[in-house]
């Protein structure tokens, strides 16, 4: 039993150490270590291609958290007030949108976007004085609204569970107390649930910053971190990918680490 | 206190001088789609008086309470505080404060900044300095003066109880709104808190309106108590009247220990007939009752006689000692158990009967409350 719990986990980490590894190789073959180098991680980050694909791979993560943070939050706020069947139905709802598999999510936004802007973009044109009609198009803004709307589920049910385990109480003690419903929440539910708000921010980029399938439907010919990642392993494998690599790997580790932290410190705080 | 005031208001009468009272309801109902929680309450409650809801769980005492607070609106009907009608008036406009059954108490804030919530919230605002001030002067009232700058996980129990007080009676509430409070408290601290709260309550004259589902907390502490029971209010009446004179066999049974004797009285006849073929002389009260009815009987209204001239005989069960008191079961023929509560100072220097004696069972007629089966 020991064998197999350790062989499973060999398995699963060997590749990543090896991954870690050979980011500090000075050699160029991937087989054998030669001896202890940053040479590639300088090689890549003086790699105009990739330091573009990750300057908008950042933008994409920080606008698409940003929008899913504000807006999941808003959902889970509004949800509260739902009767409790209709709030099953969008409970289950924002489930599923995290069990489709991204494959599925990339196609149909990718089906959704271009049936949009096939009926938006003669329009545009139609009633644009000017020559110029500006275009809709696959870019920043699609992969944006697509990592945006499945980030926002993530955010909803973390803030959501954190709403549940509050209770109603501390709400209606504080109206109760002469606050407006604006004050309550400035005072009482927002300091109560930013952390898990935080929380869902460091997710929700996470998973954008990461996220391969969903962006290679819809970013047209915008270049982010994983498509680069993707296209140049087509040249083979390169210590300058594994370099970047164990960049990705380590800013997720952290982001994902705060948001652990986060969610937990506030449960334990609630816990008392 | 003038009881009148107080009564149960029957429906279409008019109002009397609204400024008398603080809390008025009428005709009001509140019903969650199909079901019905509350219904027909109509109620005042005088400027000053501490009111009891007493009822189980269910009974629709805290969606009266809520009513009050304005957390909930009444489907029908009206609610009144201080004569201003209060339909559709959100809490936060409300001059009420609420103690809530879990405190509620604000986590992320101290013990201080708890209490000074609802100053600061007033319009016009209230200078910092007296902020501060009312703050520590309420503190000092529940006892917890210094405390001020604790974090709320750091108070026991029974003193976030009293930070919860606190917080509601800084604010000079017209009426104070109390949400079974002691709950969650262990007996001894509850008992303490219960004499701190009446102490408090006349010192303060604000109205409180207590719910409870402890029948002792509502008898000990209020003026007036008013016994729910499935969203109607079933009888209003200071705790003595409640406790001696129950209108209906659902209050005798709720409020204190009750033996229910089944039995019929015939119409013009005198007495009661027991299920076991005993007659009893009618109590005075009875008058106009006839056909199969049930009889409460308090277990302290019994005593046990050995001479045998009691009407009814029994063998002794069980007997629990309770120390300034004993408590026996005594299973008589036809009739069932009975409990019978005994003072010890009435038993001839710790004569007490023992399980498996034949006794009798002494009781005046007039301490039967007949009720229609």
């Amino acid at each position: 039993m020991r064998v197999f719990i350790s062989s499973v986990y060999l398995f699963l980490y060997a590749p990543i150490v090896l991954v870690v590894l050979f980011s500090f190789n000075a050699g160029r073959n991937a087989s054998e270590f030669t001896g202890f180098s940053l040479a590639w991680y300088g090689k890549a980050l003086g790699n105009t291609f990739l330091v573009s694909a990750l300057q908008n791979s950042l933008i994409i993560a920080f606008t698409s958290a940003t929008l899913a943070a504000v807006f999941g939050t808003m959902a889970a706020l509004g949800m509260e007030r739902l009767g409790s069947r209709m709030r099953a139905l969008f409970d289950a709802l924002f489930a599923a949108a995290i069990v489709v598999p991204g494959v599925v999510i990339g196609i149909a936004t990718l089906v959704a976007l271009v049936a949009v802007f096939s009926f938006v973009n003669p329009t545009i044109a139609a009633l644009w004085p000017g020559d110029q009609p500006p275009q809709l198009g696959l870019g920043y803004g699609s992969i944006i609204a697509a990592h945006g709307l499945f980030s926002m589920a993530l955010v909803t049910m973390i803030v959501k569970a954190r709403i549940a385990s509050l209770g109603r109480d501390i709400v209606e003690a504080s109206g109760d107390l002469y606050a407006t419903p604006l004050t309550t929440f400035r005072l009482i539910l927002l300091p109560q649930i930013l952390p898990s708000i935080l929380a869902g921010f460091l997710l929700a980029f996470t998973f954008s910053f990461d996220d391969f399938i969903i962006a290679f439907f819809v970013a047209g010919s915008k270049t982010t971190l994983p498509i680069y990642v993707f296209a140049s392993i087509r040249r083979g494998v390169t210590p300058e990918i594994n370099a970047i690599a164990t960049l990705v790997l380590a800013a997720s580790l952290l982001l994902i680490l705060t948001a652990r932290v986060l969610m937990r410190e506030k449960k334990s705080k609630s816990g008392e | 206190m003038d009881r009148e005031r107080f009564q149960e208001r029957p429906q279409g009468t008019d109002v009397t001088s609204a400024s008398t009272n603080d809390i008025e309801f009428r005709s009001v109902a509140k019903r969650y789609g199909s079901v019905t929680a509350v219904s027909d309450i109509n109620l005042t409650v005088p400027k000053g008086a501490f009111v009891a809801l007493l009822g189980p769980s269910g009974c629709g005492k805290t969606t009266c309470l809520r009513m009050i607070g304005g957390f909930e609106q009444p489907s029908e009907g009206m609610v009144y505080i201080g004569g201003q009608p209060m339909n559709g008036v959100p809490a936060y406009r409300r001059p009420v404060n609420m103690v809530f059954q879990q405190y509620a108490l604000f986590p992320h804030l101290d013990v201080e900044q708890n209490v000074a919530y609802g100053l600061k919230q007033m319009r016009p605002r209230i200078p910092a300095a007296e902020i501060t001030r009312r703050a520590q002067e309420a503190l000092e009232m529940v006892r917890l003066g210094g405390f001020g700058k604790r974090r709320i996980h750091e108070m026991s129990g029974g003193q976030q109880q009293r930070v919860a007080l606190a917080r509601a009676i800084v604010n000079k509430p017209k009426v104070l709104l109390l949400d079974e409070p002691l709950a969650a408290l262990d007996k001894k601290l509850r008992t303490a808190m219960q004499i701190e709260l009446q102490s408090l309550q006349r010192e303060l004259g604000i109205t409180f309106v207590l719910v409870t589902h402890d029948q002792e907390e509502a008898l000990s502490m209020s003026d007036f108590v008013c016994v729910m029971s499935t969203g109607r209010i079933v009888q209003i009446g200071p705790p003595q009247e409640i406790y001696d004179r129950p209108a209906s066999l659902f209050v005798a049974d709720f409020v204190g220990k009750t033996n229910r004797i089944a039995g019929t009285i015939e119409p013009g006849a005198g007495a009661v007939l027991l299920a076991n073929g005993v007659g009893l002389a009618k109590p005075a009260r009875a008058n106009g009752t006839a056909g199969p009815v049930m009889v409460a009987l308090r277990p302290e209204a019994i005593s046990l006689v050995r001479d045998g001239s009691a009407a009814l005989r029994g063998t002794v069960t069980h007997r629990i000692f309770l120390g300034s008191s004993v408590e026996y079961s005594v299973e008589v023929e036809g009739l069932g158990d009975f409990l019978v509560t005994a003072d010890r100072r009435s038993l001839n220097d710790g004569d007490l009967a023992v399980p498996g004696e034949r006794i009798g069972l002494s009781f005046d007629p007039n301490a039967m409350h007949v009720f229609p089966a």
